[in-house]
């Protein structure tokens, strides 16, 4: 028994090891020498860009909690008109890449834009601009960032929130907590790990990004890491500014799981789901609605109109054989990935499951930093083993056998995936962990007594059980897959294009409009699944 | 179990079918940073006229030239495609290039327009000019690069971020020029004269001056003539707002890059290389460049798009751009120093 | 600690009745306990009177305080309510002594640090103030939650199920121990169970609730000598019903004899009856010269209880002392020790 285990543990620490290649190719230009970039760098520019960092994450954070978990209490706790549809329409923005919805509001908002305009003939002045708030700012790039990765903490407090054992908030009630206590001092506290996770993944996307402060001028740390690789080309001061952002954002984390200490945060008794919630109605219905209607309104059904008015002009030049080639590219690449990442997420939370081991722990741990590398950084991260492996190999076959191998994995969609799976394991890491931390071992043994071996177990019980966190992992990763951009535009092979590719050439030479169409079909194609999957989440449910 | 053997199966999968698989057929692997709808057509007249099957990847410049460098050898690509000198001469530093130029195009392609080595070879010419609010702000106020820096435009200029390589570029060729501590003061009094934090694109520059935002902008050529082209009436009618000035007629010229192409190392299909290097320097292709996106061609006898006549001819700097790649980490630092954000 | 009057209430969910037409009181100080099977709306009953539940129809006073009518409604949480939960919904992020703390955030820090430490003295777990609750053992957990609902000296303590959780041999005993506790702090109480033992060992007052009517409210000793109705006999204690016919006020005739009651209300003479008899009622008697055949036997431990057969063809029980084996089909003397016949309408089917 003991044997078998082991064997595990040293498996899923090969595979740990071989899905952070790219980030201990990262960590070995630490021990290089820093050069006079980085002097260059923190004499200038990088307090602002250290500042800038520390506000949009300040302000993302109160953004996405104000978005996410009022709408997550409401759908989890209330009937209210609509509620069939919000609950899964509050997802829809997080198909919406961050770049596109700045790209969509900075046309809306700006001088020319219908708002201005509007504002203008209402006021029938010209100075409209003068008073009129700035969208490309940081104020404005907190707003976009808190507008599509509000989802993420929406998603995770809402499965907290419903799974909280009703009498533990009465109880608060019944010891003297009206209900806004009881909210912040008992429902919030228990969904507090599902909320840091939301915020987690919120966060690091927003440390990640650059497209979007790029435009908004918002200089950031990633905007520093670019800047030190495409301006110097200086690819050592590129990772080591890198493993400063991961480190910081492991202290983070660090810091949280400290703060947590012995707290528990499961409720001891697995309640039967259906309770019956209260039914909201006349103004308190109204209210509900218009509180998760906002977000939605803002964060995805102005920007696709946008986008929609822009791609309706297009549409019937652009709209050809090849765009659905694009389609395809997209939605293949993510489904593929999303299946393998969730695998693997699996794989490591199973044997860390069963070892209860620090190292097997702090392994998984650190598989999942991935998110928090900017997409660029890690395409990088992953071209420099692929291709040292490649030549290796051509390398040893040219002296040896006397032919050539050429590059096996560099260039080839294997690399692409691969970069995609160490990037977004976390997401899976996170929604898979949290649905299996819901497994109390109790229930293996019963299962076991009934005389099911593992496979029935994992069959019978487990998948079912974590079906829904399964297909939350799943529509996380195959909509982070279809937005992501710079991992997609390094390390496609020749001739694959992407959505995501197509959208960001057209917006990256400043046609917007063109840049609509595209934009507007990554939207659909992530909502396709989005729809899908919570409506076999409802079911489930109901 | 099960799972993992899934796993291992799907990994396997996918490298099978991920396989690069290089046909006998003629062909030619390009790595480009030119955006794909503005280098896809011209190549697929190319296999159209030559049969020579073009593989394409885009990109960022940088990212090409990061791979260029790791594959090596067995890199795939057999040409790089840049939209500015800086990365053709990174590029020719890192050693990834060989020398492909040959008396035809040295001909047909000014000297300064071209690596000197023969390395690499400029496709297209985008001047970085002025834009002036056609109402607000008379040409004769307006003169040289340098003047931009004058008291009387504090808080009227536009100009994007300083993490645009056509602005390195620009204070790059002020260095070259000017020498370091002028450019410096000249990047500082720039930034005082600014009339907004660094935003946007070139296009919302012109937006911006349109919108009375400012009453001068820095841009390139082409953004300007992609509005007045546009199917949006609302980029038309801001482009017509504003009017172009040529700076420094009357010295060294207007500012200019190229966008350009060059031969790798390892390149396994040299010959189609140098034949799709001709076929861009044709003037088939220097017109549809022209046409297409308002880009001046570098050959001399292709015709302009009328958007470029209506702007007229204009005296161009002269420099070597291969100075402009030189000196681009020292022009980020000094803008850096100087606060251009 | 105040008492409790519940008046002709009525509570409705989605057109059901879940309550119907409930009246009953508890007087400061005293300890209730309401028994049913699942579902009959005694856990329902407690969450009104919690203010959980809204009701439509009667009215919950507390003390002077009409706490819920059909206009009035107090939220729970100023009620004063105490309530320890079927699962004891102990707040998982908090320690015990925080847990305790919850309710009384009111009092003074020197304040809370006395009571916590007087309540946890009280329900025996001094020294646990920092453990979490998934570190303690279910019964430990139920009475910090006891402890927990006790803090700010409710005006009456509501217990739903509280030892359903506990294994056999815990519940009685931490049942005495919660009775301990409440009579030494005074406190009006009502406690919500299925298991009769567990009442008995508690409450003052009982009552029987099923399909959401309280049958009987009474103390343990007039539930099982004097049920008022068929349901009420059944569920407190064993006991079977046997067909009789009223002979007089005072007579009912069956087929154990004529039995002495008190009828002169409710029934007419010759009225068919049904007539309870409780195991206890049967003595085994050696000597007897009355011989009824076993038909069923089942050991007790400390008695054996026996299905006998009477003449008519009815089953009754009978209890013997544990060393008294009879075989099934064989024939045991027993002796009638019957004060008063209990004495219902005709009932359809016998119980058991």
């Amino acid at each position: 028994m003991t044997k078998r285990i082991n064997r595990w543990s040293i498996l899923t620490t090969l595979i740990a090891l071989l899905l952070t290649v790219p980030l201990w190719v990262l960590v070995s230009f630490v021990f290089e020498p820093t050069n006079d970039n980085w002097a260059h760098l923190s004499d200038t520019l990088l307090p602002v860009y250290i500042i800038n960092s520390l506000w949009l994450m300040l302000g993302v954070t109160i953004g996405t909690l104000l978005l996410g978990i009022p709408t997550a209490w409401l759908i989890s706790q209330y009937q209210f008109f609509g509620k069939s549809i919000l609950h899964w329409a509050l997802l829809l923005p997080m198909a919406m890449p961050a770049y596109i919805i700045a790209y969509t509001y900075t046309g809306l908002l700006e001088f020319e834009g219908p708002v201005q305009s509007a504002l203008r003939t209402v006021f029938e002045t010209q100075t409209v601009n003068l008073w009129f708030p700035e969208i490309r700012s940081l104020g404005g790039a907190i707003v976009m960032f808190s507008l599509v990765l509000y989802p993420y903490v929406y998603l995770l407090a809402r499965t907290s929130f419903a799974n909280q054992s009703q009498s533990v908030m009465h109880a608060s009630r019944t010891l003297g907590a009206g209900p806004y206590k009881t909210f912040f001092k008992v429902a919030l506290p228990i969904a507090r790990p599902a909320i840091i996770a939301g915020l987690t993944l919120a966060l690091m996307e927003t440390l990640a990004d650059f497209g979007t402060v790029q435009h908004f001028g918002v200089p950031t740390f990633t905007t520093g890491i670019y800047r030190t690789w495409t301006g110097f080309g200086d690819t050592t001061t590129t990772a080591q500014l890198s493993i400063l952002l991961l480190v910081f954002v492991t202290a983070l984390m660090a810091i949280e799981f400290w703060s947590r200490k012995k707290a528990q945060y499961f409720t001891g008794h697995n309640q039967p789901l259906r309770k019956t919630l209260p039914t909201l109605t006349g103004h308190q219905s109204l209210l509900a609605f218009s509180v998760c209607l906002l977000p939605i309104l803002f964060g995805f059904i102005i920007p696709a109109l946008q986008l929609l008015d822009w791609s309706i002009n297009v549409a019937s030049t652009q709209l050809n054989s090849e765009f659905f080639a694009l389609v395809w590219n997209s939605f293949s690449l993510a489904f593929v990935t999303a299946l393998i990442t969730i695998s693997i997420a699996l794989l490591l939370l199973y044997v860390k499951r069963a070892q209860q081991h620090t190292f097997i722990d702090n392994t998984v741990r650190i598989a999942g930093l991935g998110y928090a590398i900017p997409g660029v950084v890690i395409a990088v991260a992953v071209m420099i083993p692929f291709a040292w492996l490649d030549n290796t190999v051509d390398n040893w076959a040219r002296t040896h056998l006397d032919i050539s191998t050429g590059l096996l994995l560099s260039g080839t969609l294997f690399a692409l995936v691969f970069a995609y799976c160490f990037r977004f394991l976390s997401v899976a890491l996170q929604s898979v962990g949290s649905g299996l931390s819901q497994i109390k071992p109790s229930m293996d043994e019963s299962a076991k007594t009934l005389g099911a071996n593992n496979w029935t177990l994992l069959k019978r019980i487990h998948i079912p059980l974590l079906s829904s966190s399964l297909i939350t992992a799943f529509i996380l990763v195959f909509v982070e897959v279809l937005k992501e951009l710079p991992t997609t535009l390094i390390l496609r092979p020749f001739n694959f294009n992407t959505l995501s590719v197509r959208a960001y050439e057209m917006a990256a030479d400043e046609r917007l409009a063109d840049a609509g169409l595209p934009a507007l079909l990554i939207v659909i194609t992530g909502l396709i699944p989005v729809i899908i999957l919570s409506k076999l989440i409802g079911k489930r449910h109901a | 179990m099960k799972l993992n053997l899934k796993t291992i199966g799907a990994f396997l999968l996918m490298g099978a079918i991920s396989f690069p698989v290089y046909a006998d057929l003629e062909e030619v692997n390009v790595y480009s940073a030119r955006k794909e709808q503005l280098i896809k057509p011209i190549l697929t007249d190319f296999t159209q006229l030559t049969g020579i099957k073009v593989n394409l990847i885009t990109s960022k410049a940088d990212a090409l030239l990061k791979r260029l460098e790791l594959e090596g050898i067995n890199s795939p690509a057999d040409v790089l495609i840049t939209t500015d000198a800086g990365r053709l001469y990174r590029a020719k530093e890192a050693g990834v290039l060989q020398v492909s130029l040959n008396d035809t195009m040295k001909k047909r392609v000014p000297e300064h327009l071209r690596d000197a080595d023969g390395y690499w070879v400029g496709l297209t010419t985008r001047a970085r000019m002025i834009v002036y609010a056609k109402d607000r702000v008379k040409p004769s106020e307006l003169s040289t690069y340098e003047g931009l820096t004058d008291s009387k435009w504090k808080k009227r200029i536009c100009i994007r971020s300083s993490n645009n390589i056509y602005n390195q570029s620009l204070v790059a060729s002020m260095i070259a020029h000017k020498g370091k501590e002028k450019t410096e003061n000249w990047v500082g009094g720039l930034v005082e004269n600014m009339a907004r934090k660094p935003k946007g694109g070139d296009r919302d520059q012109i937006k911006a001056v349109a919108a009375g935002q400012c009453d001068i902008a820095v841009v390139n050529t082409y953004y300007l003539g992609q509005m007045l082209n546009s199917n949006d009436p609302k980029q038309v009618k801001a482009a017509q707002q504003v009017a172009v000035f040529w700076p420094n007629q009357s010295d060294r010229g207007t500012h200019i890059n190229v966008s350009g192409i060059a031969v790798t190392k390892a390149a396994k299909n040299k010959a189609n290389a140098i034949k799709l290097i001709e076929y861009l320097l044709s003037n088939d292709a220097q017109t549809w460049y022209a046409k297409t996106n308002n880009e001046y061609p570098v050959i001399a006898n292709a015709p302009w798009s009328d958007t470029l006549k209506n702007w007229g001819e204009f005296h161009s700097d002269a420099l070597n751009l291969t100075q402009l790649g030189n000196l681009n980490n020292e022009a980020i630092r000094i803008m850096d120093r100087a606060g251009w954000r | 600690m105040r008492e409790l009057h519940i008046n002709q209430i009525e509570s409705r969910h989605q057109n059901t009745v879940i309550l119907n037409q409930i009246s009953l009181h508890l007087a400061a100080g005293e300890i209730g306990c309401l028994l049913g099977p699942s579902g009959c709306g005694k856990t329902t009953l407690l969450r009104t009177i919690a203010g959980l539940q809204p009701i439509t129809q009667g009215n919950i006073c507390l003390g002077e305080q009409t706490v819920s009518s059909d206009c009035v409604h107090i939220e729970t949480e100023s009620r004063n309510v105490g309530m320890v939960f079927q699962d004891y919904a102990l707040f998982p992020h908090l320690n015990v002594a925080d847990n305790i703390r919850f309710g009384i955030a009111n009092f003074s820090k020197k304040q809370q640090q006395e009571r916590i430490r007087t309540l946890l003295e009280l329900v025996d777990l001094s020294g646990k103030e920092t453990r979490y609750p998934h570190e303690l053992s279910g019964g430990q957990q139920q009475r910090v939650a006891l402890a927990r609902a006790l803090a700010a000296k409710p005006q009456i303590l509501l217990m739903d199920e509280p030892f359903s959780g506990l294994d056999v041999e815990l519940r009685e005993s931490l049942a005495r121990q919660v009775r301990c506790i409440l009579k030494a702090e005074g406190i009006t109480a009502l406690m919500v169970t299925h298991n009769q033992n567990e009442a008995f060992a508690i409450a003052d007052s009982i009552g029987v609730m099923n399909a959401g009517e309280l049958l009987q409210w009474g103390s343990s000793y007039t539930l099982y000598h004097q049920p008022n109705h068929p349901f009420v006999a059944d569920f407190i204690g064993q006991g079977v019903l046997i067909k009789g016919t009223v002979c007089s006020c005072s007579q009912v005739h069956t087929a154990l004899g004529n039995l002495k009651t008190n009828v002169c209300d409710d029934f007419e003479p010759d009225e068919q009856v049904s007539v309870l008899v409780r195991p206890d009622d049967i003595i085994h008697r050696d000597e007897s010269d009355w011989q009824l055949e076993v038909i069923n036997r089942v050991f007790r431990g400390s008695h054996f209880l026996y299905t006998l057969k009477l003449d008519s063809g009815e089953h009754v029980l009978c209890m013997s002392q544990s060393h008294h084996d009879h075989e099934i089909g064989s024939k045991i003397g027993v002796k009638l020790e019957m004060d008063h016949a209990v004495v219902f309408p005709l009932q359809q089917e016998n119980t058991t």
